[in-house]
């Protein structure tokens, strides 16, 4: 039981109370509670049934059999590509990762109504725990990626070390969508659907299927590299699979060109922390 | 009370809520409409408020529905941002605004705990290290690594009371948590907010139940419309509280948007029509409900019912339940619907609710107002919720079977 009575404390120091915010002012709370919600979830989807994991993996697994049988077997479409088939499970889980994670995030805030409208917490751990949700089962994910890379006879390279180079753009974008669209979301209830046209518009607008240099007109290549996604892709491909094929730099013509996307890139991070800062403190009162 | 230092302290304290007209759903009606000023109700909440509460007080919050007194709790909370003024609060706060907030069914009793006092703003060690104290508070031992989902609400809400008690916050928020849960529980809430009291631990509690206004606080404050009506002993502020509603009776409420028509209150009254606030358990009850009728209905229906704080409805009658089909409502006309009842209800505060329908092709409601007044029925609380029609017998002298 507590001592408060009886203990000599010093009264504590007064703080001001100004409402909810994003972050909340307290990091090591934000952080707590952000991993403590991500652990749970994650451990929901994987301990809540025997096959939890097996099932998790399915869903890439399979959409990638799929895929791979319609364009690899019937079409041909990668015979030009070396490692088609590594390449396109590798982008379909990075894909997913991005797609699965701001689908979730759309409705997170709503969904959270009852905690958000009677919990004092800083609000941004929402988007940011289904972020890291995600980020665990891509991970998870990867393991399998590796191993079918290995098993398939890709040669083992330095550049493979740079994994993490990779994923902190991902996971960073991912979490600026996230952001953007879980607020919006609040105010304009079709954000859903036209979320999930645009989400699977990037499916195809990305290289997952094909590579940037099967586009053919340097033009629209550069035009087609301002997708941040894009980028990552490519560059996944050049360092961890295929070290012949483009650099993003080079596929998106050179330096001043490269920026652009680094521009999008950096343009939708703070656009999302910025709306979602805005509007922490009111979603209380929209809801 | 001896002088100490403040725990909260609030400070011009201002919130108003603009409630668009039309409301703009979608980014399609954004776009239709992009230069369409929206109109906005403007409700002036929390019109400057100030008070400080005392560290190891135990003060309580009271008011009428509507009278900003949520909004003041959720403000403290930092639920809302307030639009002026400022609240300081000396330590850690935890508010209990409803128990049990964000418990995931799928979840164990662990997980759940763990999560809950992280969000009150511990460690995810102390909650690990306080979750044997917090189930044997809870006395759910037995049930450790259930999940959530199995056990029973009584179970759940022992759980999420604990937790708040466990969690060790300076000051603590409390919003009528004691609606729920039967009554050996409420004896242990009760036992809980002495002890905590005596603790010196500060506690605001917001309630509708005068008595334990008067039971347990230093001081209280009443909130009307907005503002700070009156501060200081608990029996001034339970007075001054049932004066200000017996006027809100007679006056009807105020800001009612119904145009058609309008209640003017409701109330129980013994069978001579003497209006009451506490019954004894077994009385003949007479509800009684005035509506002014502004424009005239057709083929009406009024209803009247019984509800208890937390919204289970006891009993609901109305005049087409009972055959009665008046052909309309003539407007400026004033109407008395008086229900006699034996109600075999028990102790408890019930709540008065109306409504007023238009019948005919469908439905179409004029007014719902699920509390136009309140009163007590006093009993004993340990002979349950309701009087049941029963006979007793005993038989005794009887031979044991041999063994």
């Amino acid at each position: 039981m507590s001592v408060h009575a009886g203990a000599v404390v010093p009264p504590p120091e007064p703080r001001e109370i100004r409402g909810p915010s994003a972050l909340g002012g307290d990091w090591r709370r934000f952080i707590h509670l952000t991993w403590l919600i991500a652990v749970t979830e994650f451990r929901l989807t994987y301990f809540g049934s025997v096959l939890g994991y097996l099932w998790s993996l399915m869903r890439p697994l399979l959409f990638f059999g799929v895929l791979y049988l319609v364009f690899a077997e019937i079409a041909n479409f990668g015979a030009k590509i070396p490692y088609y088939p590594v390449l396109l499970l590798t982008n379909i889980v990075l894909i997913s990762f991005f797609q699965e994670a701001t689908g979730a995030a759309v409705t997170a805030v709503v969904n959270r109504e009852n905690l958000v409208r009677k919990m004092h917490f800083p609000r941004m751990v929402i988007p940011l725990s289904i972020v890291l949700t995600s980020s665990m089962n891509l991970g998870l994910n990867l393991i399998a990626v590796f191993a079918f890379i290995l098993i398939y006879g890709v040669p083992v390279q330095a550049t493979w070390l740079l994994l993490p180079v990779l994923l902190l753009p991902l996971i960073m974008f991912t979490a600026g969508v996230s952001m953007l669209l879980s607020s919006l979301y609040v105010r304009f209830r079709d954000v859903q659907p036209i979320w999930s046209v645009i989400s699977q518009l990037l499916f195809y607008g990305s290289p997952v299927l094909y590579t940037v240099q099967s586009i053919g007109d340097p033009q629209l290549e550069h035009l087609y590299m301002f997708n941040p996604l894009a980028c990552i892709l490519t560059q996944a491909r050049q360092w961890i699979i295929d070290p012949s094929a483009p650099s993003w730099i080079d596929a998106a013509g050179g330096f001043p060109l490269a920026l652009v996307s680094v521009a999008i890139f950096v343009t939708l991070c703070v656009l999302g922390w910025w709306v979602f800062d805005r509007e922490a403190p009111r979603i209380a009162e929209l809801l | 009370m001896i002088q100490r230092h403040a725990a909260i302290e609030v400070e011009g304290l201002e919130k108003t809520f603009r409630v668009p007209k039309q409301h703009i759903h979608t980014i399609k009606e954004r776009a239709l409409h992009p230069f369409r000023r929206t109109e906005y109700d403007v409700y002036d909440v929390l019109r400057g408020v100030s008070f400080d509460i005392g560290s190891g007080e135990f003060f309580g919050i009271v008011g009428r529905n509507g009278s900003g007194k949520s909004t003041l709790l959720k403000c403290l909370a930092g639920i809302y941002k307030p639009d002026e003024g400022r609240i300081r609060v000396a330590g850690r706060l935890a508010p209990f605004i409803e128990l049990g907030v964000g418990f995931n069914p799928d979840l164990t009793a662990l997980d759940n705990v763990v999560l809950n006092a992280v969000m009150m703003g511990l460690s995810p060690k102390e909650a690990r290290d306080r979750f044997d104290a917090v189930m044997a508070f809870a006395e759910l031992e037995d049930f450790l690594d259930m999940k959530l989902k199995n056990y029973s609400s009584g179970m759940q809400v022992r759980l999420a009371f604990s937790v708040m008690v466990q969690v060790d916050a300076d000051v603590l928020l409390i919003d009528e948590v004691l609606a729920v849960g039967d009554a050996a529980f409420q004896q242990k809430c009760f036992d809980v907010f002495y002890r905590l009291r005596d603790e010196g631990r500060t506690i605001v509690l917001v309630t509708h139940q005068m008595p334990m206004i008067e039971q347990f606080s230093h001081r209280a404050l009443l909130l009307n419309d907005g503002v700070i009506d009156i501060i200081g002993d608990p029996g001034d502020v339970a007075r001054r509280y049932l004066d200000l509603n017996l006027a809100h009776i007679e006056t009807g409420p105020a800001g009612s948007r119904a145009t058609v028509a309008r209640p003017i209150g409701a109330w129980v009254s013994d069978t001579e029509g003497k209006r009451l606030d506490a019954v004894t358990a077994g009385e003949t009850l007479v509800l009684n409900l005035e509506v002014d009728v502004r424009e005239r209905v057709e083929s009406p229906d009024l209803g009247i019912w019984l509800q208890m704080r937390d919204g289970t409805r006891m009993f609901y009658t109305s005049t087409r339940r009972m055959g009665q089909r008046p052909e309309a409502f003539e407007a400026g006309e004033r109407v008395h619907l008086r229900v006699r009842a034996e109600t075999g209800l028990r102790a408890g505060l019930y709540f008065i609710g109306a409504v007023l329908k238009r019948t005919g092709g469908h439905d179409d409601t004029l007014f719902a107002e699920p509390h136009l007044g309140d009163f007590t029925i006093v009993g004993d609380a340990d002979y349950g919720l309701l009087e049941v029609e029963h006979d007793l017998e005993l038989e005794r002298g009887l031979e044991r079977a041999p063994q």
